[in-house]
């Protein structure tokens, strides 16, 4: 190794920004910028390299996508089939995940609104690992900022000769499109997100087969976040050993957590993988006006909620897996004791109402009919029976879908009855036996035709 | 083969269909004047960028959107005839995404988020205000309609939307997707009087306002003025909020381990 030596045992900082750190940069999204605070070096160390020994170098940092599932980033490289013959002849491509929609999730839109160059330089290293001349950024409708800035930089890059014909004159090609989304949740989803990149509805596609092998255009395909593709310039800018000394040793690296509702000062805070609630809030200011915690989840509304019992869970992959969560989008949504949770499970599920693609029955039924209950509940007409209805359409729904939005709208739901099962009955218990005396006269005058077998 | 009533060929023949006329259709190319010739070579453009040319059907829709203020039935026609698709196929596509309009919208397009978190912090009384203020007296204005006549200066369509993903700035509204964070009902009612007056008040993130058309050019790809466009890009982006985290380290003297002057070596290529 060169350089400075990297001494590992140490314990990082409580921040340790390496992302954002050219945020507070004076104009940090132009090109200039970028290349004054040591912007595509890593470039160039790795179109001198062969694409497999960068593949080997992210598999060493053990990278994992920030995405939400946090798989491998080099594994899912290695999985593209490479060779001049059979699946390796297609051309491969590179997809950018940049449709953030993850109820909570706000770090991808600022990073490439702050910091456009990053992702676009690890496109470009990306692409040259995996051998692909042509990399789409789908980037979210709605979030037409980033879209502008990502495009102005992508035209920087351009006019540099980073992207486009003969790379910096190494014989490699590469093509960036910026693509602009329509406004479904649905298409952050991998597979739906390249139905949708091919001009079609957002619906996901059956798995197997993969992206890896047959991805856009029936093709091999990596498709990655914002966030893990900004990690990959870093990477080779400071080797495996240095992304090590942050975070653990299954979930390393710098992550940026999105802490947001009822705290002193919501924001940015890019930390060690492994960081606390307790310690996001410490920075954080504490809950707002001093109001305490009830519930937060720890990855966006799909991540199953955690209450004040689980401030010290370690917030990687592992931590959160063990106490019956996921680690998502570290998209940390913190609720006052104002918040009543069958409201908050109400509005969330809604949204996975609206946001089904409707393609399979488990999720379109089901988000519909949940929504249904607890909209009748909300509005003082629940019954006692709706918890256990609720659990077992969730029941019905988990693991029965296409995709992982079907999953993702029982978690809300599960886990508040899991932690607040008393204030949903609560809830029903106060309200009046009987709101409509009409509508129970007609399920009574309907139990009588069907006990009598004829209409009354 | 030997059919039951004999051999196939000593059969009579079908009857002949008797003679029927169809009126002529009137010839639909060019589809609709709407779409001029500069329209025709953008979307052409559009189509280039993409190694398969069905890809461009987004973009082209948020084009057709530019022109008409919403997508009609010309506008999928338009698409349909551009990619060599059907106008089944396009308007299947259409009616999936939110951002496309099937109705003309106003000048201006509000979208509140109204998502968990944003609501809680009150977007859904923001959203509540907003229908109250654009709609008649007694009849509160619904989600996607339009104050104003549409098209007009001054005219707005209100939608709710699902999370803007800006929930550090919560609760917050777009308007024409640019960003207007940290709202109040008090201060949303007063932006969206602005825009009725016919007023552009700068968003807190994105580019000067400009109105629904030109930002859905801007998403096609196109721009109409250079210098317009540059300075969009340099509106303003980082919010307080954004920049929490690197302030703290900052004021507390902490930072990432530093990275190494030089790249280390990489690893050996892999062993086949």
């Amino acid at each position: 190794m060169t350089g400075t030596e990297i001494n590992p045992a140490t314990t990082p900082d409580a921040l340790t920004p390496v992302l954002t750190r050219r945020w507070s940069e004076e104009r940090s999204w132009t090109l200039e910028t970028y290349e004054r605070t040591g912007g595509y070096r890593a470039l160039r160390t790795a179109l001198a390299a062969h694409p497999d020994q960068l593949i080997t170098l992210v598999k060493d940092s053990g990278l994992r996508g920030r995405g939400g599932a946090g798989f491998p980033t080099g594994m899912k490289w290695s999985f593209i089939p490479q060779g001049a013959e059979g699946p390796g002849a297609k051309p491969k491509y590179l997809v950018v995940n940049a449709d953030e929609g993850e109820p909570g999730t706000c770090k991808d839109i600022p990073t490439m609104m702050a910091d456009p160059h990053s992702l676009i330089e690890g496109c470009i290293i990306t692409s040259y690992a995996i051998r692909a001349n042509f990399c789409a950024i789908y980037v979210r409708g709605e979030a037409l900022h980033p879209i502008r800035r990502v495009r102005a930089a992508v035209a920087e890059a351009y006019a540099k000769g980073y992207l486009g014909k003969d790379v910096l004159g190494t014989g490699f090609d590469l093509d960036i499109v910026v693509h602009a989304g329509a406004g479904a949740y649905i298409c952050g989803e991998e597979t739906a997100l390249l139905d949708s990149l091919e001009g079609r509805r957002g619906q996901p596609r059956l798995k197997p087969p993969f992206p890896a092998t047959a991805g856009l255009y029936a093709s091999p395909t990596v498709v990655n976040n914002v966030e893990t593709i900004a990690s990959v310039p870093f990477i080779v800018a400071g080797g495996s050993d240095w992304f090590r000394t942050m975070g653990s040793e299954k979930s390393p690296g710098p992550k940026i957590y999105s802490v947001s509702g009822h705290v002193e000062r919501p924001g940015q805070y890019e930390a060690p993988m492994g960081t606390t609630l307790r310690t996001l809030l410490e920075l954080a200011g504490g809950m707002k006006d001093g109001i305490p915690l009830k519930f937060w989840t720890p990855g966006g509304s799909s991540t199953p909620m955690f209450t004040a019992e689980h401030l010290d869970v370690p917030l990687d992959f592992e931590g959160a897996a063990g106490a019956g969560s996921m680690l998502g989008t570290t998209a940390v949504q913190v609720f006052n004791e104002t918040v009543s949770v069958p409201w908050a499970v109400m509005k969330w599920t809604e949204f996975y109402k609206h946001e089904s693609c409707g393609k399979c029955t488990p999720c379109r039924e089901g988000t519909y009919w949940l929504v249904q209950i607890l909209e009748r509940m909300v509005h003082g007409e629940g019954t006692p029976e709706d918890v256990e209805t609720m659990l077992d359409v969730c029941d019905n729904i988990l693991g029965r879908s296409f995709c992982a939005l079907g999953d993702g709208a029982t978690s809300p739901i599960t886990s508040a009855i899991k932690y607040f099962r008393q204030e949903f009955l609560d809830l029903i218990a106060e309200q009046p036996a009987v709101a409509r005396p009409e509508q129970l006269a007609d399920v009574e005058r309907a139990d009588d035709t069907e006990l009598s077998g004829a209409p009354a | 083969m030997t059919l039951p009533e004999g051999t196939p060929e000593k059969l009579p023949g079908p009857a002949a269909p008797a003679e029927r006329t169809w009126e002529a259709q009137a010839d639909q190319h060019p589809v609709s004047p709407t779409f001029d010739e500069l329209t025709r070579q953008r979307a052409k453009e559009v189509i280039a960028r993409y190694p398969v040319a069905r890809s461009a059907l987004l973009p082209l829709l948020h084009l057709v959107q530019s022109v008409e203020g919403y997508v009609s039935q010309d506008g999928i026609r338009f698409c349909a005839e551009q990619l060599e698709l059907t106008t089944a196929e396009v308007s299947a596509v259409v009616t999936f995404y939110t951002m496309y309009k099937r109705t003309p919208c106003g000048e201006h397009l509000v979208s509140v988020c109204t998502n968990t978190l944003c609501a809680a912090l009150g977007g859904d009384a923001i959203y509540r205000s907003l229908c109250e203020t654009l709609g008649e007296p007694g009849r509160p204005l619904g989600h996607e309609e339009t104050a104003g006549e549409p098209g007009t200066p001054g005219s707005i369509t209100l939608e709710h939307a699902e999370c803007l993903a800006a929930c550090d700035l919560g609760p917050v509204l777009q308007i024409n997707y640019e960003y207007y964070d940290n709202q109040t009902p008090e201060s949303a009612v007063a932006l969206v009087g602005a825009l009725r007056r016919g007023e552009k008040p700068p968003p807190t993130r994105g580019a000067p306002l400009t109105d629904l058309r030109t930002v859905e050019l801007e998403l096609a790809g196109f721009t109409d003025d250079e210098t317009v466009a540059a300075a969009a890009v340099a509106g303003p982006s980082a919010a307080p909020e954004t920049l929490r985290g690197t302030t703290v380290a900052a004021e507390r003297g902490w930072a990432a381990p530093a990275l190494p002057d030089e790249p280390p070596a990489l690893p050996p290529l892999p062993e086949k």
